[in-house]
């Protein structure tokens, strides 16, 4: 009996949808990688190249290669849970911030280079801060829209899916701009000091994003701002009625989703060293989303967890690896994301279990079984 | 002379501010600010870009030769948005179906016209799915067609990552059949006259647009979707289906987005992966722009059509200008969307003050 209490436990935990993801993923790429002829554990294998004095192994580039998911998620978990929709402007808001920060950081000079930028006319925290206000600004305007005008978050965001991506070609002219400066790729890439070795020994993202989340969890521990955006998630209105601000608390959450979506950009467009406004954080909104619902979040707002929507974006990125490694071609990818989605949303409605009763019950009918053979007879006897 | 003492005496000014506050008060009222605009930027145009030729007649059906297959999406999206949902799938919808033509047409060698058959029948089954996901699994329309969009994106690159250009011959007779106007036109510089023409898929685009607008006002189902639009408690409280409605209209506008990808095919013959960018958007926007509302319940399916000229308008403008960056439709679209949306949000705040 207290076996399968302990088991019943372990199946409710939060936790327990989004590792079991994460385990059929990695044990998918197991398959794989054996059927390629590799070994089932080259996966976990990390070892140190010398020159660069950097660690390198396949579980070091899906954490790096997933850091902007990280960030990005946990901004639109806080969305998801607090609107109960979500913010599908990211990819634009990214690229924006990230043309903003160079427009910057090249003022002036930009048309007169070739959109290059050879040296930084203004200090590199000056662009950064500049991104980092512009995430901010476009999480003012989607708070306005939703929390004061009333309108529903994927509509509000919407108007910047279209336009901010317009807005960043405006802003970059339509060219893709380029940063020659060695420093600006250290963010999206390895620090590197004078002997061209990497002093933190793991690429950067990976410090910005577990920067970024122990950040939102310690907010969210050590100040009542994450029952507050669970409180408004589960009931706007009651929560008004309990004293409850809620149109600060969408605005406090929609910034926050645009300041990460910012820095989310910044560490993009610094991977490249340029921005390319028609492919940088291309398609991004999906995966966010997905990052969330992978987290064992319902995407009808409520109750969250962070360290869920974190673990659903590394398994993101893992089975984009897998797919990669299956020689699958990124136009194609989107095509088993929706299947995942899809999967997942299914699993999550609270429809399936009324429309799969329905569905037995009909078969059942159909093949004459009589229903009496199939009650608990545990039942019978407390009746 | 009845009719004339009755035209100039004073009541018939108030007879005719009766006649338009009925039909364009309320609800209307959006679509009437959108007719305005686009009549407002058409003579603007009009004037500032005479010699560039654009308030002539072949200026204006050169819109809609471009933009057939979004007049369609448009209406479909308007009737989506009425009944209170959304449908984000629809430009990677066009992408696919422009795919499957191209692929089994020109490497498979199937008939055009089976082809059409099929390509319609995979649209149903699409918005059927689509459909199902969101009126019986209840899940946010918004979720179930952004899988749906990414869904037909990514088919598309399975069914060929390559571009493939049609050359079927009866397709191409279908896409280069033209219908001449015989007056209109003007001379061009070189002392041709040019004489207006509209292509067969701007007709077939118009007939499905009347053929859904009758729908919409007149069959039964056309009314529950605007009843189940307007209050779905209500409505199933009146006795009507509402989860069989909502299912209708996503199989309704997967037919639509199947029929627009037909249309596309034919303005511009071939399939690629990045074919119809960002048409979901300008779908989205033209049906807000022509009065629909985001509520649900309040839209007009002909009103969806303004929604394509003013935007098609404003690309004509910055075409025209040739000196602005290739970024500025898009800013653009995105802030009459935005000013639409506003304007939206106002009006159903002061509609419920005066309730």
């Amino acid at each position: 009996m207290s076996e399968t209490n302990v088991l019943k436990k372990i199946v409710r935990n939060r936790m327990f949808f989004p590792l079991v993801c994460l385990a059929l993923v990695l044990i998918i790429n197991m398959i794989v990688t054996a059927a390629q002829g590799g070994s089932p554990l080259s996966f976990f294998e990390v070892r140190m190249i010398a020159e660069t004095g950097t660690l390198a192994g396949p579980l070091i580039t899906i954490l790096n290669r997933a850091s902007e998911l990280v960030i990005l998620a946990v901004g639109m978990t806080l969305v998801v849970s607090c609107t109960k929709g979500a913010d599908i402007s990211v990819g634009s808001v990214m690229v924006l911030s990230g043309a903003v920060s160079i427009w910057f950081l090249g003022f002036g000079q930009l048309q007169a280079n070739n959109y290059h930028v050879s040296e930084y006319v203004v200090p590199y925290v000056v662009g950064l801060l500049a991104a980092l206000i512009v995430g901010g600004i476009c999480g003012l305007w989607h708070g306005f829209l939703v929390a004061k005008l009333k309108i529903q978050p994927m509509i509000a965001t919407l108007i910047l899916l279209i336009g901010g991506r317009g807005i960043a070609k405006v802003v970059a002219n339509g060219q893709i701009n380029h940063v020659d400066v060695p420093s600006y790729r250290w963010l999206g890439n390895t620090i590197q000091n004078a002997d061209g070795v990497n002093p933190l020994l793991l690429p950067t993202p990976i410090f910005v994003a577990a920067f970024v989340v122990l950040v939102a969890a310690l907010l969210l521990k050590f100040t009542a701002l994450g029952m507050n955006i669970q409180s408004v998630g589960i009931n706007d209105r009651s929560s008004r009625i309990l004293g409850l601000n809620s149109v600060r608390i969408i605005f406090t959450v929609f910034v926050i989703c645009g300041v990460c979506a910012a820095i989310a950009g910044m560490i993009a467009t610094s991977r490249i060293s340029s921005v390319d406004t028609q492919n940088v954080g291309k398609m991004i909104e999906l995966d966010a989303i997905l990052a969330v619902a992978l987290g064992g979040n319902s995407l009808a707002g409520g109750r969250f967890s962070l360290a869920g929507s974190v673990i659903g974006a590394v398994t993101i990125q893992t089975l984009t690896t897998v797919l990669y490694s299956l020689s699958v071609s990124p136009d194609q990818l989107p095509f088993f994301k929706a299947i995942v989605v899809i999967i997942i949303v299914i699993l999550q409605s609270p429809q399936l279990r009324p429309l799969l009763d329905k569905g037995v019950a009909r078969v059942k009918n159909l093949f004459g079984i009589n229903k009496q053979l199939f009650t608990d007879p545990q039942e019978v006897n407390q009746s | 002379m009845t009719n004339l003492t009755t035209m100039d005496s004073p009541s018939f000014g108030a007879h005719l501010w009766r006649v338009t506050r009925a039909r364009f008060g309320g609800n209307n009222f959006l679509l009437l600010i959108t007719i305005i605009l686009f009549a407002g930027m058409y003579l603007f145009g009009s004037v500032v870009y005479s010699s560039k030729n654009f308030g002539t007649l072949n200026s204006f059906f050169d819109m809609l030769n471009s933009n057939s297959a979004l007049i369609v999406l448009a209406a479909g999206m308007t009737m989506v948005l009425i009944s209170g949902g959304i449908d984000i799938s629809v430009g990677a919808q066009i992408a696919m179906y422009c795919m499957m033509f191209a692929y089994f047409m020109e490497h498979q060698f199937v008939n055009a016209y089976v082809m059409i058959l099929v390509v319609l029948i995979t649209g149903i089954v699409f918005g059927l799915i689509q459909g199902v996901l969101v009126a019986y699994f209840d899940i946010q329309p918004f979720i179930v067609t952004l899988a749906g969009m990414f869904l037909a994106r990514g088919m598309t690159a399975m069914i060929s990552p390559q571009t493939i250009s049609i050359t079927n011959k009866d397709f191409m007779a279908l896409a280069k059949f033209q219908i001449k106007f015989p007056f209109g036109g003007y001379t061009n510089a070189a002392g041709v006259y040019q004489q207006p023409f509209i292509y067969l898929h701007v007709v077939l685009a118009l007939v499905a647009l009347i053929a859904l607008y009758m729908v919409m006002t007149w069959s039964k189902f056309g009314r529950s979707v605007y009843a189940v639009g307007g209050s779905e408690q209500s409505a199933k409280l009146m006795g009507l289906n509402v989860r069989r409605t909502k299912m209708m209209v996503y199989v309704v506008n997967g037919f639509l987005a199947a029929f627009a990808g037909f249309l596309f095919c034919l303005f511009s013959p071939g399939g690629a992966v990045e074919k119809a960018p960002a048409y979901e958007m300008y779908a989205i926007a033209a049906a807000v722009i022509g009065g629909a509302m985001f509520t649900g319940g309040v839209g007009n399916i002909l009103g969806s059509v303004f929604g394509v000229l003013v935007q098609s308008t404003i690309i004509k403008f910055v075409n025209f200008n040739g000196t602005l960056s290739n970024g500025w439709p898009e800013v653009i679209r995105a802030a009459i969307m935005s000013f639409f949306i506003i304007l939206q949000s106002v009006f159903t705040y002061v509609r419920k003050r005066r309730e």
